[in-house]
């Protein structure tokens, strides 16, 4: 049983890879295998929340911003590549002899590019967690103040239009790494590296999940203070897990970019942040599946509801949200288990409540003596 | 595992200005299970918090020549000491062996928290064996009865390979034959390691003390034996308000009710 579990999940990855990587690029159109990689990229990010939130205990309300960093650093290089050797075009706007600012140059680089995706998350949550986490800052504090960060990063983004874009954002990207992205088979292989990548952050988090890792974690997620006193400094573990949770989110952002073609700060800020989250709480935030498919059923629901009835959508989430958390806190994907594990064993527990009448008697022997 | 013991001296404890220990020394050596007694709010969980860093103190606290106290409480435990808790705290979602792997696994390398466990460590199997939980190696610790839930935390102790075992109220809550069962088990364990036992229940206490100390307002009364202990005239006037009204047996057994139910009800709500 316990070895049969672990198997099917990889089996489960297995048959989520065959269907994403093999049916899908052969089934949908063009248009929905655009929009089918952009969940895939919230996919992405929402297996990082269910490792950090779900098995860490850690509500990042804030992932916004190590999606930034990944879709910023990517849609520089994709502004920069499509610029040649000139200044990208929004800067001219303003001042036509405007140089190109000095944050932006290394970009130019693939390879600078490519590192900054991996290492500014790692640094930037590394920074951020070991700050937070010595200080065992957690609970709503930690959630506030990470969905603060993202806030005010995004008004930092809307503020320096010159130099980021703006509210506008950066757009019009017309090559990939020397991929011209008009072209519909680059943009099928675009489509093909994000779903890859999502299958590769399910593998890492199923290995996490399997490993002693994963057990301490959630004994971290549910007695912080007990793991202290088994000689574990827990900041350590949950900085782990975070800095992970912050790369995958990184790297969701930097495949967003050339798959939809646009970024602006509305895609980072406080509503898409929780938008992420929205998608793993419905899913099931501790599953291994549950984010990832959660989160792939809200892009869906946003760009379908979404536009043929912008309106409603808001309250059809909504609604979806209260059902979920009010009947099933664990998320969709703790249905099926609830189902067999009710039809296996109707309560059947151990006395729990044997040890109170059993307290009383000795303690009347021990007046007796 | 070396013979180092356990010495205190002139703790003190204070919160906002309240004194919760105000002197206290005791210590604890190889070979005894050592009580430490009195009635609530006597400071004697305080005195275990204290030691395990989880309390500010002033004064000394030292295994061997190592001081404790102003340390982390991680880095309190890789010095060896280890405790547990008056509500049993366990990792309510994992197996039997998950908890017992987590314990065991500050002494790997780090790497190793990325693979799977694979087997059962003999230390983990040697615990299991020594706490009577073999049969419940799969388990999920929040479904074992609490006197099992109690064993687990022992056990957890044990393959942490701790050299000092700090037990904070251990059969509280536990049937008649369950406390048996670990005042024996403490015994044994005693020959190898440190034992010190915080306790309400004086049964409990005279079976399987060998050295007891007292204490009453965060100040150690009285210090010795179970005989000597129950013949001191100020231990009766503490727990009875009067001095040789009754015997000492019963006296020591009187204010022990209300502190038992007390410490009853807090653990069911768990």
């Amino acid at each position: 049983m316990t070895k049969l579990k672990p198997r099917l999940s990889l089996l489960g990855i297995g048959v989520f890879a065959v269907l994403l990587l093999g049916v899908a690029p052969v089934v949908l159109t063009d248009h929905w295998l655009g929009n089918l990689g952009k969940y895939c990229c919230w996919a992405i990010a929402a297996v990082g929340i269910g490792l950090a939130w779900g098995r860490g205990g850690m509500l990042v309300m804030g992932q916004g911003v190590f999606f930034a960093l990944g879709a910023y650093s990517m849609a520089m290089h994709l502004t920069l590549e499509s610029a040649g050797d000139g200044v990208p075009g929004f800067m001219v706007l303003y001042d036509p002899l405007a140089p190109l600012p000095a944050f932006w140059e290394p970009f130019r680089s693939p390879a600078f590019t490519l590192a900054a995706v991996v290492l500014l998350p790692v640094i930037a949550a590394g920074i951020l967690g070991f700050a937070l986490f010595k200080r065992r800052v957690k609970g709503a504090y930690f959630a506030i103040l990470t969905q603060a960060l993202t806030v005010a990063l995004a008004t930092l983004i809307s503020s320096t239009i010159r130099e980021t874009g703006g509210d506008t954002g950066l757009s019009d990207f017309k090559y990939f790494f020397g991929f011209v992205l008009n072209d519909p088979a680059n943009r099928t292989l675009v489509y093909l590296i994000a779903a890859g990548l999502l299958v590769v952050c399910l593998l890492v988090v199923w290995q996490l999940y399997r490993s002693r890792f994963g057990e301490l974690l959630v004994a971290t997620r549910d007695a912080e203070e007990r793991v202290r006193f088994l000689g574990y400094d827990p900041a350590n573990i949950k900085l782990v897990a975070f800095v992970i949770s912050a790369l995958m989110a990184s790297i969701a952002g930097a495949m967003f970019v050339p798959i939809v073609g646009i970024i602006t700060p509305a895609e980072i800020g406080a509503a898409a942040s929780i938008l992420m989250i929205a998608g793993v709480a419905l899913g099931g935030r501790a599953s291994l599946f549950g984010p990832a498919l959660g989160a792939m059923a809200v892009g869906w629901g946003q760009s379908s509801l979404g536009s043929a009835w912008p309106d409603g959508w808001t309250y059809i989430l909504g609604l979806l949200f209260v059902v979920v958390i009010l009947f099933f806190p664990k998320g969709l994907s703790s249905v099926l288990g609830r189902f067999t594990a009710a039809r296996r064993s109707p309560g059947e527990r151990p006395p729990a409540a044997v040890s109170a009448e059993a307290t009383a008697a000795p303690e009347l022997e021990g007046v007796k003596a | 595992m070396t013979a180092a013991s356990l010495v205190v001296k002139d703790l003190h404890v204070e919160f906002s200005g309240f004194v919760a220990v105000d002197g206290v020394s005791f210590d604890a050596h190889l070979g005894e299970v050592r009580f430490l007694i009195g009635p609530n709010g006597a400071g004697k969980t305080t005195c275990i918090d204290a030691i395990t860093g989880l309390s500010k103190a002033a004064g000394s606290a030292r295994i061997g020549e190592q001081e404790l106290l102003g340390r982390p409480v991680h880095k309190i435990v890789r010095l060896g000491v280890g405790r547990t808790f008056q509500t049993a705290s366990v990792f309510d979602e994992l197996s039997v062996l998950q908890n017992l792997d987590i314990a065991a696994g500050r002494h790997r390398p780090s790497v190793s928290l990325l693979r799977t466990r694979r087997g059962v460590d003999p230390a983990i199997a040697q615990a299991l064996e020594e706490t009577g939980l073999a049969d419940e190696i799969a388990t999920p610790a929040g479904i074992l009865s609490h006197g099992q839930k109690q064993w687990l935390e022992i056990a957890m102790l044990l393959v942490q390979d701790a050299r000092v075992l700090l037990l904070d109220e251990p059969v509280a809550g536990m049937s008649q034959d369950e406390r048996t069962a670990t005042g024996e088990l403490l015994q044994r364990l005693a020959a190898k390691r440190i034992v010190l036992v915080v306790e309400h229940d004086m049964d409990f206490m005279r079976r399987f003390a060998t050295r007891v100390t007292v204490l009453h307002q965060g100040r150690v009364l009285s210090q010795g034996s179970v005989a000597d202990v129950q013949a001191d005239g100020k231990v009766q006037e503490v727990y009875l308000g009067t001095a040789g009204a009754a015997t000492t047996a019963d006296m020591l057994a009187v204010p022990d009710l209300p502190g038992v139910a007390a410490g009853t009800q807090k653990q069911e709500v768990d």
